[in-house]
């Protein structure tokens, strides 16, 4: 399969891929995806008292659009607040990175994820 | 060295140079270009005499009469014109078939093509190991059964079934016995005399002959008959019609010829070449070889890679040609039917890695492909959150996962 150089790029030097630990009361986890459909997404958000997202980190299991998926958003979440962060569209994820269409699910998932990482924050945050 | 390093030898294998210079003797004006079918001249003598000393070095390397190889454009055609060929001309005495699950798709789907014009198939499961069980196989026989086809050694893993156990429970019950012999000619022992198979097919560029061109064995003794599939001018005794084409024949038989002689002295060098590899790779965790351990060639090696997804492998393996379980490629994400069949979640099928060995594979080549394999498997699964988890010791398998 031809892979756009910006998917390769991602691939290649993933953006961000790590962890925080996991009783830091300002970081958020969004898991999605199941492994018998090929990919699973854990994105993870900080945030500050100010609600602004500081850090995100991503772990990925998946083809190379679902990793460049996954890296490209940790990029595009930093700085943004929740409410901007839950702004970023799957359509906006598969144009920049040239998607093509059997990869468009790469690009919903990471929307996806970055919804499930703020609900978590909302749930933690009784909000 | 140079990249990529090809290990694809199981699709296919570049024409060894003895092959292509033999090749290109028949094809101009210079050389023997004649139609072996001309009778009047001696062009069409000099090539005719060319494909006969062809087809006995074919017969020779599985000890067999030359009269009973029948030409065709490679193990595909072969494989329809033996199943196809021998259920319609036997459709008298019955109309069901056996065959088993891991078979080529050139296999199923002429069963498929069979079903729809009536005919009844039973595909038989395998066990675990890739390994067809005969008593089940005998089970599954019957009064109107007339053909059995189950391929020599499996395209994926290398597992090679018992054609000779199978050969003898067809023969005592006089159903027609057609093995796929595309992956195992020249490269296990195949003796015709003693083995009680009535069909085989052959490829030729599975073992460094031309691509376009293999051939059908089909029994004298006893006869087996076929229904033709190509009609025309009535070539190779009428079974399959169409001008033979010299040079590609001529490149199969010296492809076969220099098989026999070298065979076992290759054989020898890809075990020592396998378990280097293995050797290499299964100190890494979670890594699990696909099929039965002893009964393989040693020229292919289907490995599972746990908690890594398969196109992403295929990615970060791109110094490396091979072949992957999962047909990543294509629109959907399909894993391979062979080892779904061997009882492999779709997780392991998925990240399954076909490393296949051949004549121009070097020890230095194999050294530098298992240094590729540790890197990748380190960088996918420090990314891999499902890795994480299992280090963590938590069985995937009860995690409530939103499928999508």
């Amino acid at each position: 399969m031809a892979y756009s150089e910006k998917v390769i790029d991602h691939y290649e030097n993933p953006r961000n891929v790590g962890a925080f630990a996991k009783d830091d009361p300002t970081v958020a986890t969004g898991m999605v995806g199941a492994p018998a459909c090929g990919d699973v997404m854990k994105l993870q958000i900080k945030v500050n008292e100010q609600g602004i997202i500081e850090d995100a980190k991503f772990k990925t299991y998946g083809c190379g659009s679902a990793i460049a998926s996954s890296s490209l958003v940790t990029e595009w979440v930093k700085g943004k607040s929740l409410d901007e962060a839950a702004q970023i569209k799957n359509t906006d994820i598969a144009q920049e990175l040239a998607l093509p269409p059997v990869k468009i699910h790469c690009s919903i998932l990471a929307e996806d994820a970055i919804k499930a990482a703020i609900a978590d924050y909302k749930t933690r945050h009784g909000s | 060295m140079k990249l990529p390093i090809y290990l694809d030898y199981a699709a296919t294998t570049p024409v060894d140079p003895r092959v292509a210079e033999k090749m290109m003797q028949y094809l101009t004006m210079d050389g023997d270009f004649g139609n072996p079918a001309s009778r009047s001249h001696r062009f069409g003598w000099q090539a005719e005499e060319a494909v006969e000393i062809a087809r006995s070095h074919i017969a020779e390397l599985v000890n067999a009469d030359p009269r009973e190889i029948v030409f065709t454009s490679g193990a595909t055609e072969s494989n329809n014109l033996a199943i196809k060929g021998a259920a319609q001309f036997y459709h008298k005495k019955g109309k069901h078939l056996i065959t088993c699950k891991t078979e080529h798709k050139a296999v199923l789907d002429t069963m498929r093509a069979l079903e729809r014009e009536g005919y009844e198939v039973t595909y038989l499961d395998v066990e675990s190991n890739g390994l067809v069980d005969l008593a089940k196989l005998e089970a599954a026989m019957r009064p109107d059964t007339t053909v059995v086809s189950i391929m020599m050694v499996n395209n994926e893993t290398g597992v090679v079934q018992d054609v000779a156990a199978i050969g003898e429970l067809c023969r005592a019950k006089g159903i027609i016995f057609h093995v796929d012999a595309a992956q195992a000619a020249g490269k296990v022992e195949i003796d015709l005399q003693t083995l009680k198979i009535d069909l085989m097919s052959f490829s030729a560029h599975k073992i460094y002959g031309p691509k376009g061109i293999g051939a059908l064995y089909v029994r004298r003794k006893p006869r087996i008959r076929l229904e033709a599939q190509t009609h025309g001018g009535g070539h190779e005794r009428g079974m399959r019609s169409g001008t033979l084409p010299t040079h590609q024949i001529v490149g199969m038989g010296e492809a076969f010829r220099i098989a026999k002689l070298e065979m076992a002295a290759e054989n020898e060098r890809f075990a020592k070449l396998r378990q280097r590899l293995w050797d290499g790779i299964q100190d890494i965790e979670q890594v699990f070889l696909n099929g039965d351990a002893t009964h393989r060639v040693p020229g292919i090696t289907n490995i599972s890679f746990n908690y890594v997804e398969g196109e992403s492998l295929i990615m970060a393996l791109k110094d490396i040609a091979v072949s992957s379980g999962s047909a990543c490629t294509s629109a959907s994400l399909e894993p391979s039917y062979v080892l779904r069949a061997l009882g492999l979640s779709d997780e392991l099928a998925h990240s399954s890695i076909r490393f296949s060995i051949g004549r121009f594979t070097t020890e230095e080549q194999i050294d530098h492909t298992i240094k590729i394999v540790h890197e990748a498997i380190e960088k996918l699964r420090a990314m891999s959150p499902l890795w994480d988890m299992y280090k963590d010791g938590i069985d995937l398998n009860t995690v409530a996962w939103v499928a999508h």
